[in-house]
């Protein structure tokens, strides 16, 4: 277990170093603020339409962050070391995606908050809301490692990421909209957290198939 | 039968001669099953001649699912025992699954428009139907973004295996989510609820699909295969 937290450790090192959860952050207070710019600021219309668009920005501002997740480890021979280390690639991999939810996945959990207000959202789902991003952010990052490591050897393959994982975001997003629509909010909250264990479980097990590929 | 088509040099002997007989089967069916779904069979008494759509769409949605699940078994094969025709098979399959895919959607889109009278609903059959194209997309573009061939077959294995869950999920789409696309009415409980008139065209356009497919298939192999040998000649420096 030692391995798995200084992995935990070091990219939680390394993302900070990186600037943290600002650029990602940034990225998704601008997309949502694209959507009152797209739909009209009519007030009516975003309430009912509004909230479960910091999804889509959501999605977005964790996809531009997946890239470089394994491609700097593939470059720096940090991969061959973890390749090497006794502990499972596994559980190396669950360890870079739990730092990278704490890093980028909960700070913009957390921003979903005066995205969500400012988009109308009903102010006492506002909390709701920021779990099931936080949950959302998992399931994310959870198949977000898959993408990343089938690609880690790719160069510039930021939309290839995007193409493969996008049809996997798939179930997070429609439960998490049904959320951000105040609609069964604690149904879709548990499918919600079934979908981030899932993808929590499963990913790093087919991330690790793949990098282990990556590195021959 | 597999087994015994595993080993390339085999395959190449038995495709020479399969390929073509599957495009003549193909053609033979197509040429009953177009004039009969298409002219002969019955209109429906409500979607009237619109129904004829059907005959193009339902085939090209069941076998662009059905490619999806060879493309898997195909995979994992090609990662288990490291089989370098599975990775081919796979490869080779998934763009004419993709067509049938998009054929789905295109067809699925012009019948709804007259019978719906929308052409396009968010719901659950339609929904993953456009997922399941997606996936073939992002399928065949990890294969030619990666130059080291077996690694490229490796990495797609991952990603098409990961991808199999989408398939029960169009399956059981319309049982989970009832909205607007019809439940199934071929493969139910309670027999077939289509009138054997339409079933008759259907099953053998569905066969034309299927021939056509094998053919299309087998094409794509023997030319990747064919590729590997030129390439690896010109890598040993003759014929170059």
């Amino acid at each position: 277990m030692s391995a798995f937290m200084a992995t935990f450790k070091r990219d939680v090192a390394l993302m900070w170093a990186g600037g943290g959860a600002l650029a990602p952050v940034g990225y998704f207070l601008g997309a949502t603020m694209l959507v009152p710019l797209a739909m009209g600021p009519e007030r009516a219309l975003l309430e009912a339409a509004g909230p479960p668009l910091v999804w889509i920005a959501a999605a977005l501002a964790v996809l531009a962050t997946l890239e470089r997740l394994f491609q700097a480890d593939l470059e720096d021979g940090s991969l061959d070391q973890m390749l090497l280390s006794p502990a499972p690639l596994e559980m190396l991999v669950l360890a870079k995606g739990l730092a990278m939810w704490c890093v980028v996945g909960v700070p913009i959990a957390l921003a979903g908050a005066p995205a969500a207000i400012a988009l109308q959202a009903p102010v006492n789902l506002v909390p709701a809301i920021v779990l099931s991003l936080a949950l959302g952010m998992a399931a994310f990052i959870g198949v977000g490692l898959l993408g990343a490591a089938v690609t880690a050897g790719v160069k510039r393959g930021g939309v290839l990421i995007a193409l493969i994982v996008l049809p996997f975001f798939a179930p997070p997003i429609i439960f998490g909209s049904a959320v951000a629509g105040g609609d069964q909010v604690a149904a879709a909250l548990s499918i919600l957290a079934g979908c981030a264990l899932a993808a929590m479980a499963l990913g790093p097990i087919a991330a690790a198939a793949a990098l282990r590929l990556q590195a021959e | 039968m597999l087994s015994y088509l595993a080993n390339p040099a085999r395959f190449m002997a038995f495709s020479a001669w399969a390929a073509p007989l599957f495009l003549a089967a193909a053609v033979l069916a197509f040429g009953v099953a177009l004039p009969w779904a298409l002219a002969f069979s019955p209109a429906d008494y409500q979607q009237g001649e619109t129904v004829r759509i059907m005959y193009v769409h339902v085939p090209a949605a069941w076998w662009s699912m059905g490619i999806y699940a060879f493309m898997g078994v195909a995979s994992f094969v090609g990662l288990v025992w490291r089989h370098a025709l599975a990775d081919v098979a796979a490869r080779a399959a998934a763009p004419i699954g993709a067509t049938f895919a998009a054929l789905c959607l295109i067809t699925g889109s012009l019948w709804g428009a007259p019978t719906w009278g929308t052409w396009w609903e968010w719901d659950g059959r339609l929904t993953s139907m456009l997922v399941l194209f997606i996936i073939y997309l992002g399928y065949l573009a990890l294969w030619s973004a990666i130059e080291d061939e077996e690694k490229a077959a490796r990495l797609a294995a991952i990603l098409c295996l990961v991808g199999l869950i989408n398939l029960p999920i169009i399956k059981f789409s319309v049982d989970w989510w009832s909205t607007l696309h019809q439940p199934a009415s071929i493969m139910r409980s309670g027999g077939s609820a289509i009138h054997p008139s339409m079933l008759g065209p259907l099953l053998t356009m569905a066969a034309g699909f299927l021939f056509l497919f094998g053919a299309l298939l087998m094409m794509n192999m023997r030319a990747a295969v064919f590729r590997r040998r030129v390439e690896s000649a010109r890598a040993r420096g003759d014929g170059a």
